[in-house]
């Protein structure tokens, strides 16, 4: 650290204020950047141009003069009908693409009818998908070879793909058409968002199952979305979610490979979700130090050769973790200001959070208000008329130089663990992960870190917001509904999907075409979810803090 | 001299929601403040919970709910507590749970709601401002 470069006045102001020049990964930033930080960058071997190798500049050559970013927004609620509702009004406003959200017992892999769930039905704002019924209503009227959809399902992904391969095929839509996302990524679940019920190498089997799957039908469909936001929301600092969302990818592509299949076969379809937070730099040299990371490892680790295998696409949220409930429109800015960086950043595609999100889900003024900030970003602020604008900047550059070393740091620690999984079952990203947590708590608590509005110019008061409403016979009428569909089925069929089910579960085959057929004889998820069950097991957790 | 009793906490994640960033910071919280805290872990019923606060004879039970659930579990909580003579045992709670909500939430006996963008100092002294007066 060049403290001796510094004037007496700056050290100064840094012991009287230690945290106002450290980023959230915890770096301390100099006062000023120059030649010499930079002094080991080398342009060509380095950046390279946008579109090339090691992509550090961008994927594409001409970024968003070619195309926009993906206007990605959340379409769901509760209900199938309404979260088609709403899913057709985002794209009505310009959104050009929609994530999908699950509500807790889909995400836990049960039924709406399942004890366990009671009060859950329909919950934070997800869709409570129970059966193919439920896809075909919320898919109605959409154009499923037009619209990506982002499916935001983890544990049962391959339940949701069957349903959405099925529904599309009704329709006359064959698989090779459909575009969009599955999440799939369970080894985030088990370090941080917990929505996880099989052991993790179970879990492990199923992604790989719907990569294979992905890879011989479904060309235009990214099968992963390997997820640094999740991490980032239970409180993984920046440097942590670069690092482990790596991590994690090398993770799958290592697994999928020991399945069999060829690297240059599914890499080019594995995707990345970043989130963006409130330190404007450091996102976008997470960002670029992301595509150099993966870029030199799939190549020469990996030995990918189609450069398409190379490329870090990502999506990317601003951050719900910085939303206030304390004087919500504040979150406006916020969200302005990450989605800007996004921007800057080069991701391929972006949602922008609702200022009303520490509240409840987002009522239909503050959603409308989040996709037009984007379409402000993109139509009026002038940023995409150049391709990485911020690229070759003195401190970005040696910011994201730093990301990376950093990340390697970690990449060794996690080697020495054993590997990623042998590090969740040691519980050492749950620990790094809470300890950041922590810390930011304190920081704000000790007002080493400012919040507009929470720690520092706060009012007294609560003021009123628009609060979207729920329904509170929703849920009474979805076990309505799905027992009125089970008792339209051929329950033998059934009977014989679920042991058959078992029975692949039991060996090493493939499930993706047989659920893709026990869907459309009526088997729901949680029947499917459960037959698994039976034979993996559940994972439970130490609960550390 | 004799060593107070520590204050002891049971902190318990109800339902099916796995989002435990809150509960584990103020875990930390509660623990750096000297009290004794029994964390449950994840996808807790309601009736797992009072068992365990029976078995761990705590002064105070927390529940995190960020799911939208808390209409259905809190009562249940209460209601169970109730029936094993529980009722004096303090209840507190945190998570995503709108205005309207607490108030009702509080009518029924649950002492109070803390949202997001607590300080974890005001959780603390509540507890204690509760416990140690008694």
């Amino acid at each position: 650290m060049a403290f001796g470069k510094r004037s007496k006045r700056q050290d100064l102001d840094l012991q009287s204020s230690p945290m106002a020049f450290k980023n959230l990964s915890g770096f301390v930033i100099d006062p000023v950047y120059g030649t010499e930080n930079i002094a080991q960058l080398d342009v060509e071997r380095d950046l390279g141009g946008p579109g090339e190798f090691p992509f550090t500049r961008g994927i594409h050559k001409t970024m968003y003069r070619g195309r926009l970013w993906t206007i990605r927004q959340l379409g769901s609620l509760g209900s199938s009908g309404e979260a088609n509702m709403r899913i057709r009004n985002l794209l009505a406003m310009g959104a050009t693409g929609v994530s999908i959200c699950l509500d807790m017992p889909t995400i836990m892999g049960r039924d709406s009818d399942d004890p366990l769930c009671e009060g859950e039905v329909g919950s934070s704002g997800g869709v409570a998908i129970d059966s193919i019924a439920d896809v075909r209503q919320l898919m109605d009227g959409i154009d499923l070879d037009q619209v990506s959809i982002n499916w935001v399902c983890n544990a049962q992904s391959c339940v949701i793909l069957a349903f959405f391969v099925a529904v599309a095929e009704e329709r006359g839509i064959s698989a090779d058409k459909l575009a969009g996302t599955l999440q799939n990524d369970i080894l985030k679940e088990y370090q941080a968002q917990k929505s996880y019920y099989f052991p993790p190498r179970s879990s492990m089997r199923l992604t790989v199952d719907t990569i294979k799957y992905c890879c011989r039908h479904m060309p235009r469909f990214n099968p992963i979305s390997i997820s640094g936001y999740h991490l980032a929301s239970a409180g993984a600092n920046p440097i942590q979610e670069l690092a482990f969302t790596l991590a994690n990818g090398f993770t799958y592509v290592e697994e999928t490979i020991k399945a069999g299949v060829d690297v240059d076969q599914f890499a080019p379809r594995l995707s990345f979700f970043f989130k963006v937070h409130n330190d404007f730099f450091e996102n976008i040299a997470k960002f670029r130090a992301a595509r150099r990371i993966w870029a030199r490892a799939m190549k020469e680790k990996y030995r990918a050769k189609d450069d398409r295998s190379w490329l870090f696409r990502v999506h990317t949220q601003t951050a719900g973790s910085s939303l206030t409930a304390q004087q919500p429109e504040n979150n406006i800015i916020r969200t302005t200001l990450q989605a800007l960086s996004a921007v800057l950043a080069g991701t391929q595609s972006l949602h922008t959070n609702a200022f009303d999100e520490a509240h409840s889900i987002p009522s239909a003024r503050s959603e409308k208000l989040a996709l037009r900030t984007q379409q402000i970003i993109a139509h009026e602020s002038g940023v995409i008329h150049t391709v990485d604008p911020l690229g070759g900047s003195y401190y970005l550059e040696s910011l994201t130089n730093k990301m990376e070393e950093e990340s390697y740091r970690y990449f060794e620690k996690i080697e020495q663990l054993g590997g990623v999984l042998k590090g969740i079952e040691k519980g050492f990203f749950q620990r790094e992960i809470a300890d950041s947590a922590y810390q930011y708590q304190k920081d704000i608590e000790n007002k080493r870190r400012i919040i507009v509005g929470l720690n520092e110019y706060r009012e007294d008061g609560e003021e009123p917001i628009e609060m979207r409403e729920t329904d509170p016979t929703f849920e009474t009428r979805k076990i309505a509904e799905l027992k009125a569909f089970k008792s339209q089925r051929n329950q033998q069929r059934v009977s014989a999907r679920i042991e058959q089910i078992r029975e692949v579960a039991r060996g090493d085959g493939d499930f993706m075409p047989l659920f893709i057929e026990a869907v459309k004889d009526g088997l729901t998820l949680g029947e499917i979810i459960g037959a698994m069950r039976d034979v993996f097991g559940e994972y439970r957790e130490e609960a550390i803090f | 001299m004799q060593e107070k009793r520590k204050i002891r906490i049971l902190l318990a994640k109800p339902g099916l929601d796995g989002h435990d960033r809150g509960i584990k910071v103020v875990a930390r919280a509660l623990r750096d403040a000297g009290m004794e805290v029994i964390y449950s872990g994840l996808h807790q019923t309601p009736e797992q919970i009072v068992n365990t606060a029976l078995q761990e004879g705590v002064d105070g039970i927390g529940l995190s709910i960020l799911s939208g659930a808390h209409n259905t579990i809190f009562p249940k909580m209460m209601a169970l507590l109730k029936e094993k003579g529980l009722s004096d045992l303090l209840v507190f709670g945190g998570g995503t749970i709108p205005p309207k909500d607490r108030e009702r939430l509080k009518t029924m006996g649950v002492g109070e709601i803390f949202t997001s963008g607590t300080d974890t100092r005001d959780i603390v002294n509540y507890i204690k401002g509760v416990l140690e007066k008694v």
